[in-house]
């Protein structure tokens, strides 16, 4: 089954490859975005608490642009009922959560990457409690993007239904990264930050299971 | 039809108790409220606001075990008791936003100041909003049943943490807030004997009143898909 799985995200990654089509688009995204917020702030100084929701903002809406084509493409392309024939669909949605994971990992870096460099006040002093949240609060919001793309390439309206489906279920997860990017500013420990570490890592466990255990009714028809 | 008569007095009198009753320093008689300090006269709404929040995470409850039981047997019925559910939730779920928004301007100051409580009653209307989005956009029955209650799963997995995790441990300004002493004057019980009474009277009244809407409600769906059949094929 892994290795199935590890097939299908190396199928993915190499139709991506060819084209470039979405990583080109979601690396626009993220500049228009970055860009929007800059050219709006002008030349205030903002507070560290306003830079770690802005953070998070950029990275929410860069998940909605990017994260669906992996189901939408197979329905735009009709590949869906072969993929349906090939693998169990545990196995699929562990090939589409893998190449979604490392497309959200790589897309993340890259915005924190430009907002400590464009941002003055985007400056992390417990450097191990932000990766740490980074991991998992990015873990997180591949896995719910996932199932939420997985039920929306089956729907009508799938672009624009995309983040309203998306924002409620993530909504735990913006508020206690924003809490825990923001601590990681102020250089907190972790003994402070273990309420909102336990709840990042409950809502991954949860979403984990309960998107495996309900892939296969939005899969089969 | 005795139990409906039933109904209509109970709620009457919790309707007048709950607006009528006057609030005095001292109460003397069996219908007079004490104070609530910080409160005064705006403590009555506790008596409608309460009971409508607490019905739309009933409502979400049941649509979302109905949800289950569709996944599970395929049967429509049970994705019309779970559609009747989340109508009612809908309502309910406005109606707790509104009545806690003007409680807050009474209280607090302002309409809406992203309280914990506030921010998590507006998520779970975003929940509803989302799941009525979903269904509007499908065409087939079966699949917008099934793609409906799986959404509706997901979406209840989160309701725990906004509804009884998040307001608890943030600071707010919500009773039972982590700003508070205590864990609000439900949990606690320190509401004076006749407030009590009239407030779980409520509570009990409007969530058989629920029940009855939800269970016309249903039928009604049922009973149209079934017209609508006939008349088609």
């Amino acid at each position: 089954m892994n290795t199935k799985a590890y097939a299908l995200y190396q199928k993915d990654f190499h139709s991506e490859m060819r084209t470039r089509y979405a990583v080109n688009s979601l690396a626009m995204f993220v500049i228009v975005a970055i860009s929007v917020i800059l050219f709006s702030i002008g030349n205030e100084t903002i507070t560290q608490s306003l830079t770690a929701g802005l953070f998070w903002v950029v990275i929410f809406f860069s998940a909605m642009s990017g994260l669906s084509r992996a189901f939408v493409s197979e329905e735009e392309r009709g590949t869906t009922l072969a993929l349906q024939l090939i693998a169990a669909p545990s196995t699929i949605f562990s090939g589409k959560l893998l190449f979604n994971v490392i497309l959200v990992f790589c897309m993340n870096i890259v915005i924190t990457i430009l907002y400590s460099a464009l941002f003055d006040s985007f400056a992390v002093k417990n450097f191990a409690l932000f990766a740490v949240s980074f991991f998992f609060g990015n873990a997180g919001l591949a896995i719910a993007s996932t199932i939420i793309a997985a039920i929306i390439s089956k729907a009508g309206a799938k672009g624009t239904l995309y983040p309203v489906l998306s924002f409620p279920i993530l909504l735990p997860l913006i508020l206690t990264s924003v809490q825990l990017t923001l601590m990681s500013f102020e250089g907190s420990t972790f003994l402070d930050a273990k309420f909102e570490l336990a709840i990042i890592i409950c809502y991954d466990v949860i979403m984990l299971t309960a998107s495996y255990m309900l892939f296969d009714f939005v899969w089969k028809d | 039809m005795a139990w409906k008569i039933f109904l209509f007095i109970l709620l009457a009198f919790v309707c007048v108790a709950g607006i009528a009753f006057p609030i005095v320093p001292v109460p003397t008689r069996w219908y007079e409220f004490p104070f609530i300090p910080g409160l005064k006269e705006n403590a009555k709404i506790i008596f409608f606001h309460v009971p409508t929040a607490w019905l739309s995470v009933i409502a979400f409850l049941m649509s979302t075990i109905y949800s289950f039981k569709y996944l599970r047997k395929k049967n429509l019925d049970d994705d019309a008791k779970s559609y009747a559910a989340a109508q009612l939730g809908i309502i309910f779920c406005v109606l707790a936003t509104i009545t806690g928004a003007v409680w807050a301007k009474f209280a607090w100051g302002s309409y809406w100041s992203w309280d914990p409580r506030q921010t998590s009653i507006f998520a779970l209307l975003l929940i509803y909003g989302a799941w009525f989005a979903l269904r509007s956009s499908i065409e087939s029955e079966e699949k917008r049943a099934s793609l409906s209650s799986v959404y509706s799963i997901i979406a209840f997995l989160t309701v725990p943490f906004f509804v009884f995790i998040m307001p608890r441990i943030m600071k707010g300004l919500h009773p039972g807030s982590a700003d508070d002493t205590n864990s609000g004057p439900v949990i606690d019980f320190k509401m004076n004997g006749n407030m009590e009474l009239i407030f779980f009277l409520s509570l009990i009244g409007f969530t058989i009143l629920y029940f009855w809407m939800w269970n016309i409600g249903y039928k009604s769906i049922i009973y149209r898909d079934k017209i609508n059949k006939q008349t088609r094929g």
